[in-house]
């Protein structure tokens, strides 16, 4: 169809619709009106025909009047005044004996959105709401939706709202889930539509008679119904349980949100109704429809979250399909990675190592950092593939190796030495800055392991001007700095005209006063430059803590079945670095998961002032000594002096399961990722159960406050009084407390709520996930 | 709004401000939907997937021009479907008494806008057009007194994975029956499966082999009652398409897998790679199609395939060689010897060779072999109509690793 231009057309089309031969016959009438909507459809401004199609309005053709009143519906609104002239044919149409067309006119007359029109309206709406035709009751009650979305400020009347509540009891399924959605429009300011328990099973026996998309709707509505006893909540949800396992996803993804909903007190129920939801989740993967398989893709995502070893037995139904699109597969990748086990490592390591020669480089690159998850509990047989994969020599795959074996070391250390000959042997230059990046990271880093490891930096620095990236250049100096400690002889010279060029001629001035920062640095000596350029290489605490916690369904309860879950596109890794995320006291920590970026103590320095609100630090250290006269000393008197003392004392109980259980070292670890040191603590199951710790917290303007703490957990009988007059009363749950007794100098309320949170996290999540361990 | 997307790369899910974009693909064109964000994602992915299979049944074929042509159809359409942004009903039993007019009506304006274009002012030209009753449209076709037709489709679609050393890895199949009804007086359907036909591991029926699922799922419209005994579904059909019952089948064929692949990859002395394909086919001797493709990175490349209609070329941007055989016969066998001239080949080079991906129809031939035993119509409809049951095996996923 080409395309001509507006006023021509419109020209055209008006002598069409004006010429009285046309009028007298109605199919060459229809035939022009059909032009005009084919006009309209294509993008060209009909709306200067307004008055010819409101005259085309009064006919008895039904297709006539459909197409007129698209076209109304479209302009009325740049045409108040005209839309009038409508209103006497559509009021004169909702007389007619034609179910069809009472119903066409009822809804066109409600579509036109025109605020003028409404005192015309209601009159037929209501005589609507009692028509004989269900098809015009259904048009009538969505209708007055229509209309209060049109006058907000207007109420509706309240016998409309009965009326309208009473209309639950239609005969039609369709009447009734408009009723509810009209409801919910009308009375959203009161909260919406009111379920109540007889609506609730009303509505559950009925829910047969809908179909599916009424099915979902009435299943959205009743979440919001708060069953009064359990025996009550037992018997809704045995009613819902063949909906649970419905064939059709809609149904069974709104009855599984509205298990989630209803079951929120009984987690139990909650994760039994997904277990058996797990089927017809399984068979949406499988969908003809790609669309349909990546959304329950993301939903199992969000299931996998609390039952992490759910589908370990069906990971083949996430291999990828060679014709899939990128996203399905990415997707399918990161449920593969949450099914890995002892059984199926072998297979699923297999199929992955198939992925990492994708022709999408993303998918190869996720493939790659997939494995290197896996990597993280079967190191060997993952890095066997990658080290294969290095042999490729694609640029790349080589790049995204490179980084996935720098996350891994940092994991797991015990890697290092697999990497370091790996590395020996990578002669590539990569294009990809982040894979430069974290190549010279670990040469850096393990550079007294890697005996070509000048030689590979010498490549760099001798192409040092042609290199663009900033984090390049940062990370090649840190490198050099660190291989020059180790190895000073082969390093000096290239160090030195390194620092040269970066001082003399470099422009990006972070890069300048880092080189500046180091030049200096080395004035004082190898001890000192030693001091501050030995990082941590690795966090073993993240490995300590592997294998994720398993959520609470609440966590994620509420973005089930919505878009939610299809736009979270970032790959979650692994639950750990989110502990340092979601804490936020340690912008060196909060980088854990991407050592690259600002890890050595180097960088430390230059962030620390710019630091979140809340910044932890161990240092300066505080000797065992110092804390026990310091823990002591104001102990007799902390009731009376404490104000003066300037120093502040709070005891606090947190629920902790199972955390005294697990190993002092484990503990210790997690502490230490938050910048909490651990001082002394007793053997796993000594009782009573004590951890001393300390930490400085900085204050914005003020210094530093140091706090000093006390975990105490105890069975048999409680060490002082206080505990004893708590214990009657706190029986059954002293199994699961532990006390902390915190004291803090200077002084500060908030700091010291905010590290009892810090505390609290930390506990919490190292008790779940030793929980979950065997 | 929408206009073009690559491929494969969006996710389903687009966001602009507070407003969010959902759409999925079929036929080519991209269906999309405006929502907020505590909507369902099941219900308005399911929700565009029905209408366009309902635009589909109306329109016949889903592509463009068959859109635009039917504009005024499609908004009908969604004028009931649809009201307020709520979704009315897709059933086309109901929608056919609101649709019945428009249909056939646009059709005959179709007819008149093409003999009218370019025709502006020559208005009285077009009474001479006598309006065509001939509709293409499926449903349409059949209301009209046209054919009275019933298919029963069989629809499998396998995924597998070979290894390397020939085992099987995985192999998945799901299959689901669908009833394209265009007869009027149809008041009951009935479907008859194979006798020994079984649901989960520890049903087994008959004496012969069993025809096995692991799950199976029927439409709600479905009456089960003879269902446990005699493997008999019943059901009132409503005009146009349904699917009748889903089933899948996972990690277990009945029988051996239809393809094999005996590869054989090595470097030449000039540098050249050399693979060499035997692929098998081991079904019983019948014909059919299939293109298998081999994934490779490759620069130039000659060829010597075993018969003169196969083809093979090399497509550089998805670094694939595709050979495609437009026949293969059961129970013979193909080669294929591909050189492929690589710059700096590398042994490592080896291992980026592969997989190869059969894709393939397999017609007549269910691999769960699931067949229909009769089909019987209520009331007994006459002679002129037709009954159609069709089996199609296709390849979602066969990949035969090297």
């Amino acid at each position: 169809m080409p395309y001509l231009s507006g006023e021509e057309t419109v020209k055209e089309l008006r002598r069409a619709l004006c010429n009285p031969n046309v009028h007298s016959d109605p199919l060459r009438h229809r035939n022009a009106v059909l032009r005009v909507i084919r006009a309209m459809s294509q993008g060209v401004d009909v709306s200067a025909l307004f008055s010819e199609m409101v005259k085309a309005c009064a006919t008895v053709d039904i297709v006539q009047k459909k197409l007129i009143y698209i076209f109304l519906c479209s302009y009325a609104a740049v045409n108040p005044e005209l839309s009038l002239l409508v209103i006497n044919t559509l009021r004169k149409d909702c007389q007619d004996p034609n179910p069809m067309v009472r119903s066409l006119a009822l809804r066109n007359m409600t579509n036109l959105r025109l605020s003028s029109l409404v005192e015309y309206v209601e009159q037929p709406l209501i005589a609507g709401l009692r028509d004989r035709a269900a098809c015009v009751r259904r048009v009538a009650v969505l209708g007055w939706a229509k209309l209060h979305d049109l006058q907000p400020d207007s109420e509706i009347d309240a016998a409309v709202v009965n009326e309208l509540y009473s209309l639950l009891r239609d005969p039609d399924p369709v009447v009734m889930v408009n009723c509810l959605r009209a409801l919910e429009g009308i009375l959203k300011e009161e909260g919406g539509v009111v379920i109540n328990k007889p609506i609730t099973h009303h509505l559950l026996n009925r829910l047969k008679e809908c179909d599916i998309w009424g099915q979902c709707e009435v299943l959205k509505f009743l979440q919001r119904y708060q069953p009064q006893s359990e025996d009550e909540l037992f018997d809704i949800l045995s009613l819902l349980d063949a909906s649970l396992v419905s064939p059709h996803p809609p149904v069974m993804a709104a009855t599984v949100g509205l298990f989630l909903s209803l079951c929120g007190s009984l987690p139990a129920v909650g994760l039994s109704a997904l277990r058996r939801a797990q089927g017809p989740l399984l068979a949406a993967c499988g969908s003809g429809s790609r669309e349909m398989r990546f959304t329950a893709l993301c939903h199992i995502q969000l299931l996998l979250r609390s039952l992490p070893g759910l589908l370990g037995a069906h990971y083949k139904r996430f291999f990828c399909g060679y014709a899939e699109p990128a996203f399905i597969k990415q997707r399918k990748m990161k449920v593969l990675v949450e099914l890995v086990n002892d059984d199926n490592v072998a297979m699923l390591l297999d199929e992955m190592k198939g992925y990492c020669t994708d022709v999408n480089p993303d998918t190869a690159q996720a493939a790659i950092s997939a494995i290197g998850h896996i990597g993280r509990s079967y190191s060997d047989r993952s890095l066997e593939i990658l080290v294969g994969l290095l042999g490729l020599k694609q640029d790349h795959i080589t790049s995204a190796v490179v980084q996935t074996m720098r996350d891994l070391l940092w994991v797991c250390p015990q890697c290092s030495s697999t990497v370091c000959l790996a590395l020996e042997e990578c002669e590539d230059t990569m294009q990809d800055a982040q894979g430069r990046q974290a190549l010279l990271w670990m040469l850096g880093v393990y550079g007294e392991r890697i005996s070509s490891a000048p030689y590979k930096l010498e490549v760099f620095i001798d192409d040092v001007r042609n290199e663009t990236s900033a984090g390049v250049k940062l990370e090649l100096l840190t490198a050099s700095m660190r291989l020059f400690l180790c190895r000073p002889a082969e390093m000096q010279d290239m160090l030195g005209r390194l620092l040269h060029h970066y001082i003399e001629e470099e422009t990006d001035m972070c890069v300048r006063d880092q080189a500046l920062l180091y030049y200096r640095l080395l004035h004082c000596g190898k001890e000192e430059t030693e001091k501050v350029l030995q990082g941590r290489r690795s966090d073993p605490s993240l490995g300590v803590l592997i294998g994720p916690p398993a959520e609470s369904i609440s966590q994620w309860a509420h973005s089930f079945n919505t878009l939610a879950p299809l736009l979270q596109s970032t790959f979650k890794p692994d639950s750990k670095p989110q502990l340092s995320d979601a804490l936020r006291c340690d912008p060196v920590e909060t980088s854990g998961n991407c050592p690259d970026k600002q890890m050595d103590s180097s960088t430390h320095i230059q962030t620390s002032s710019s630091a979140a609100p809340l910044s932890l630090s161990v240092s300066p250290a505080l000797s065992p000594e110092k804390f026990e006269r310091l823990w002591l000393q104001p102990r007799a008197q902390h009731d009376e002096h404490a104000a003066e003392d300037d120093c502040l004392w709070i005891e606090e109980s947190i629920q902790c399961p199972a955390v005294f259980q697990c190993s002092a070292q484990s503990l210790q670890a997690s502490l230490q990722l938050v910048n909490v040191q651990t001082l002394a603590f007793t053997p796993a199951h000594a009782r009573p159960w004590k951890v001393y710790l300390y930490t400085r917290m900085q204050l914005d303007s003020r210094g530093s406050t140091l706090i000093l703490g006390e975990l105490v957990h105890c069975e048999e009988e409680p060490v002082n009084e206080k505990e004893r007059t708590r214990a009657p009363a706190a029986a059954p749950q002293e199994e699961k407390t532990v006390r902390v007794t915190l004291r803090q100098q200077p002084r500060d309320d908030e700091t010291l709520k905010a590290f009892l949170s810090i505390l609290t996290t930390v506990l919490h999540t190292h008790s779940s996930s030793n929980e979950t361990l065997p | 709004m929408v206009t073009a997307l690559p491929g494969d790369q969006p996710p389903v899910v687009m966001r602009h401000k507070d407003r969010y974009f959902v759409h999925v693909r079929q036929g080519g064109l991209f269906w999309v939907a405006t929502t907020t964000a505590d909507s369902s994602p099941f219900t308005i992915i399911e929700f565009l997937n029905r209408l366009s299979a309902l635009v589909k049944d109306y329109c016949g074929v889903l592509n463009e021009t068959n859109i635009t042509e039917n504009f005024a159809l499609i908004y009908e359409l969604l004028d009931e479907v649809l009201d307020y942004g709520y979704i009315q009903t897709t059933s086309s039993d109901i929608l056919k008494n609101f649709i019945q007019t428009e249909a056939v009506s646009s059709k005959q304006f179709n007819l008149f806008d093409l003999s009218n274009v370019g025709l502006f002012g020559a208005d009285t030209q077009q009474s001479k057009v006598a309006p065509s009753t001939a509709a293409t449209r499926p449903i349409q076709g059949s209301r009209e007194g046209g054919k009275s037709e019933i298919f029963v489709d069989v629809i499998e679609r396998m995924s597998v994975v070979i290894g390397s050393n020939g085992v099987l890895m995985k192999a998945d199949v799901e299959g689901e029956i669908r009833v394209k009804c265009y007869m009027p007086n149809c008041s009951e359907i009935r479907i008859g499966l194979n006798e020994e036909f079984s649901i989960g591991k520890s049903q087994l029926r008959g004496y012969g082999a069993a025809v096995r699922v692991d799950e199976c799922s029927f439409h709600q419209a479905v009456r089960l009652d003879e269902f446990d005994n005699h493997r008999i579904l019943r059901l009132s059909p409503s005009q146009g398409e349904l699917t009748v019952m889903q089933y899948l089948l996972s990690d277990e064929l009945p029988s051996a897998p239809p393809f094999r692949l005996f590869p054989t990859i090595e470097r030449d002395k000039g540098g050249r790679l050399i693979v060499y394909l035997k692929l098998r086919c081991d079904l019983p001797p019948n014909s059919l199609f299939i293109s298998p493709c081999v994934f490779n990175i490759v620069v130039s490349l000659s060829q010597e395939l075993s018969s003169p209609d196969q083809r093979a070329e090399l497509r550089p941007e998805s670094r694939a060689v595709v050979w495609n055989i437009p026949r293969f016969a059961g129970g013979t066998q193909l080669s294929a010897l591909f050189k492929l001239d690589i710059p700096d080949l590398s042994s490592a080079s080896l291992l980026e060779v592969g997989p190869v991906s059969l894709s393939f129809e397999l017609p007549k031939l269910t691999a769960t072999g699931l067949q229909i035993r009769f089909l019987r119509l209520s009331p007994i409809q006459p002679s002129q109509s037709q009954r159609w049951v069709r089996y199609v095996t296709h390849s979602d996923s066969y990949t035969i690793r090297v």
